[in-house]
């Protein structure tokens, strides 16, 4: 009994997850493709590890940080440029945008000075 | 109407502005004057020891650029090991003064490098005056601001790691923490990503320049903890916060001393924790944002369910691999810290480093004087109204304030936090003082009609009054309260400053006490000012390489230690090797350019230990130690004549005790007569012997026919003694610094004699002798 109580719930969660979310409008979904492929990139990324191991260290750590931080600052990106969001509300997009692409900048000079 | 208003709301802004920014300059130009004293009093030369090492760099540097210094392998310190000096260092200091010098040289103006490191100190001491101006700026307000950047340009505890010469890491270590912070409170009131960029590009500066970076990388992630469990979450905390975990983990990575302990120490746990928890939290407040209450209250139930298994896994997992370690992944220094005790039991070296110390009350007093009962005030202040920001400040402050209490050394942290808490105390007591004597100047002006919303207003004001005038107390020195005039309230003057107040839920309080606590805070501040500039003159700008005393025929200069070390760098070949306490290392290294056995680095700590123990030992086991070595010069310190307290023979039971913890047939108890240190003729025949107090003592009785050692205050135990494998080659003037050189091996020859006769005299025997001789090689 429970267990069908709980399937059914689930059923329910994701269907209502999804109408919810095919309402955001699409620039917010781009953005969140791009994050879900970082993250899924940095996965692959571990996962090679376990396999190969992790003799150049710091490559490793530079690959993960990598996917990992353009995760981060897409996510920032969204939060900025989402329109129900009333913090930002003053701020353009465009401004957005351009901090995003120097943060992306000095992280990814960053990356490439310790890839090694 | 409206118009002039704005006009005059315009100047006066402009006014305003320009009014901070001349003070700001006079605070930077205080901040730089006050902490030349000992260049005025001695001369321009760089303190202490740990600066010369860093200025031996620096020098290094600005002769053979950017490239060999960063791969430079040290051969002339921790003979016969080296050090690598572009991995071991933090390189912030000696980057920005050999930028500094190179900028200046670009420009043809020729300083030399000495003075560039002299004055880098004074110089960021100013530019953190203005870090802390923005820094408060962001938690209160410019009244605020202004008054924690005069207040931090003379505390006395940042002066004294900061004077002119006092060439050491936290001089600009300070301004990058104060920077980091200013910047990340920026990002969090505004959200700008591009202030989060900023922020960990400062946060890459403070780890360049200082080990005690992993306070901001444990302070800024435990205020982000605060934030979420207070309900305090917004989106630009995660935009303050992720960006700087994931930036400043890479940037960290990249700086060679720190390397992989940037993802592998438990220094850095903390900030990944927080940072997996705020993704959490982040991803639950956006699912609230789409889902209606109903189904978000159904994903909690199920996500609750999966995700505490998931997380119960992933907690075994990390505490096995923490618990594997045996100091649970932190490094001697960070647990010395936060379990006081730990340095004493396992690490006799870190313990015996003066300023390792816990501080005792009197030097709060001295270090941070009036600002230490203006803490509280500031605390309360922030918590009307409280921020994010201000919430930020009283941590700091909190955590600070613990820290200190650990190592004297650490007070230069609290300092910073000190000061703002202190400003804003200062400024709002000001604010209301100011306030109150402002509207109750014009008696009689005008409002007849906005008395009468005054007086509906003013009851209000009166029943909130006695609860607030209690925090107040609390703020001014001595409140007044017998003077309280009520008919003064009813006349104010502005109806706008009324609704502002009514806001505020602030008060008007009577003209005289305000005029008096005005007096009085002012009267505060001066004397704050007067013990700042004497505890820079006085206490905190001796260079400590060049002693004075005053006596009655005049002023005494003991320059014996550069005496010393000029003589090493004149009289003895380029590749002989000094053997001295650690102490000394960098001094000689840099002064006398001579490589040394150990130095202020302490890294290794057997390598002390085999110096401790050889200079516990007699002579005959002391130079064996010493020739393995290939030590040819023996350098110690000693005070007796004069009365210098801090010479090798009082640091000698620190030198048996790292020695006895390495090799165990040095035991303190040996050197101990009932449990008391003696040199007298009481002492034991272990100490009498030991190669540290012959070395010390060796003709001393000379001096006075008695032997009397004015910092022990007795006569010394063994007068007349002679040197059997050390002779001594120089004693400075007054007797500071004795050097000593290593006696040649005896020749092993058994038997006939030292010399060889000719080969035609004794024929076969002394061919058998002589290959007996050269089987057994005298020179090991």
């Amino acid at each position: 009994m429970g267990r069908s109580t709980t399937a059914k719930d689930a059923e329910a969660l994701v269907h209502s997850l999804r109408s919810a979310y095919s309402a955001t409008p699409t620039n917010l979904k781009i953005i969140d493709f791009y994050i879900a492929f970082a993250v899924v990139t940095a996965l692959i990324q571990v996962v090679y590890m376990a396999i190969v191991g992790s003799f150049p260290f710091n490559s490793f750590l530079s690959g993960v940080l990598s996917c990992v931080g353009t995760a981060v600052l897409a996510v920032c990106l969204r939060i900025q440029v989402n329109k129900e969001n009333k913090e930002f509300k003053d701020l353009p997009p465009e401004r957005a945008f351009a901090d995003f692409v120097l943060c992306n900048l000095v992280l990814h000079l960053v990356i490439i000075n310790f890839l090694g | 109407m409206a118009l002039e208003d704005k006009q005059e709301k315009a100047v006066r802004h402009a006014f305003g502005n320009v009014l901070s920014f001349f003070v700001l300059l006079l605070i930077g130009v205080f901040a730089f004057s006050i902490r030349l004293f000992s260049v005025i009093k001695y001369e321009s030369v760089i303190h202490e020891f740990d600066p010369y090492f860093n200025y031996r760099v620096t020098q290094y540097l600005t002769k053979n650029g950017v490239y060999d210094f960063w791969n430079w392998f040290d051969d002339r310190t921790w003979y016969p090991l080296g050090r690598v000096i572009g991995g071991t260092i933090y390189p912030g200091l000696t980057l920005t003064a050999g930028t500094i010098w190179w900028i200046l040289n670009f420009f043809n103006i020729p300083l030399s490098v000495e003075t560039v490191c002299v004055f880098t100190a004074p110089i960021f001491s100013a530019f953190s005056s203005w870090a802390a101006y923005l820094l408060t700026k962001e938690v209160k307000g410019v009244g605020a601001g202004l008054t924690a950047a005069a207040v931090l340009a003379m505390v006395p505890s940042y002066i004294s790691r900061s004077v002119a010469g006092s060439y050491d890491n936290e001089a600009v270590a300070i301004f990058a923490l104060i920077f980091t912070f200013y910047l990340y409170v920026k990002t969090l009131n505004t959200g700008s990503l591009f202030y989060a960029t900023l922020n960990a590009l400062a946060y890459f500066y403070m780890v360049c320049s200082w080990g005690g970076y992993t306070f901001i990388i444990n302070l800024i992630p435990m205020h982000v903890f605060l934030c979420i469990i207070t309900g305090r979450y917004s989106s630009r905390l995660y935009i303050a916060y992720a960006p700087l975990v994931v930036l400043g983990t890479l940037l960290a990575a990249l700086v060679p001393v720190v390397g992989f302990n940037a993802v592998m120490t438990s220094e850095h746990f903390a900030s990944f924790l927080v940072f997996i928890i705020l993704h959490v939290v982040a991803f639950a407040y956006y699912l609230k944002g789409i889902l209606t209450p109903k189904m978000f209250k159904v994903a909690v139930t199920l996500v609750v369910s999966v995700g505490m298994i998931v997380c119960v896994a992933v907690l075994a997992i990390l505490i096995a691999v923490v618990a594997s370690s045996p100091t649970k992944g932190w490094s001697g220094r960070s647990l010395s810290l936060l379990d006081p005790t730990y340095a004493s039991k396992y690490i006799p070296i870190i313990a015996s480093v003066s300023e390792h110390q816990p501080p005792t009350w009197p030097s709060y007093f001295m270090d941070i004087n009036v600002l230490a009962f203006l803490v509280p005030a500031g605390i309360i202040a922030c918590f009307f109204p409280l921020s994010d920001a201000s919430s930020f400040a009283v941590l700091y402050i909190v955590t600070s304030v613990y820290f200190s209490g650990v190592m004297v050394r650490l007070m230069l942290v609290l300092a910073p936090a000190a000061c703002i808490m202190s400003g804003i105390a200062l400024s709002e007591a000001f604010d209301v003082f100011a306030r109150s004597i402002k509207l109750q100047f014009p008696i009689a002006k005008q409002t007849d009609d906005a008395s009468a919303e005054d007086s509906s207003q003013v009851s209000t004001n009166n029943g909130v009054k006695p609860a607030s005038e209690k925090t107040e107390d609390t703020l001014k020195e001595r409140p007044s309260r017998k003077s309280k005039k009520k008919e003064k309230e009813k006349e104010k003057s502005k109806s706008t400053s009324v609704t502002k107040q009514i806001k505020k839920k602030l008060l008007i309080l009577p003209f005289e006490a305000s005029l008096v606590a005005i007096v009085l805070l002012v009267l505060l501040g001066s004397f704050y000012v007067v013990h700042s500039v004497w505890a820079a003159a006085e206490a905190y700008s001796a260079p400590s390489i060049v002693l004075t005393s005053r006596s009655h025929d005049g002023l005494h200069v003991f320059d014996d230690f550069r005496e010393a070390y000029s003589w090493l760098s004149h009289n003895t070949d380029v590749d002989d090797k000094v053997a001295s306490w650690w102490d000394y290392g960098y001094q000689t290294t840099a002064m006398a350019n001579r490589t040394v056995i150990v130095d202020n680095n302490t890294w290794n700590n057997t390598h002390i230990a085999t110096v401790g123990t050889a200079m516990s030992s007699p002579e005959k086991a002391a130079w064996d130690i010493f020739n393995s070595l290939d030590v040819k010069y023996v350098l110690v310190v000693f005070g007796g004549l004069v009365g210098y307290p801090s010479d090798d023979i009082n640091k000698f039971l620190w030198m048996v005790r790292i020695g006895g913890g390495v090799f165990p047939h040095i035991r303190e108890p040996d050197y101990l007569r009932d449990g008391q240190y003696r040199i007298d003729s009481q002492a034991t025949p272990t100490m009498l012997n030991c190669l540290m107090y012959k070395l010390s003592y060796y003709r001393f009785v000379e001096t006075d026919g008695k032997g009397f050692d004015r910092v022990r205050h007795t006569e010394i135990g063994k007068k007349y003694f002679k040197l059997t494998h050390f002779e001594e080659v120089f004693t400075t003037h007054h007797w500071m610094v004795r050097i000593y050189k290593l006696k040649p091996a005896k020749n092993r020859i058994r038997g006939k004699t030292k010399k060889f006769k000719s080969k035609t005299s004794t024929g076969r025997s002394n061919q058998k002798r002589s290959t007996r001789a050269t089987r057994k090689n005298p020179y090991p």
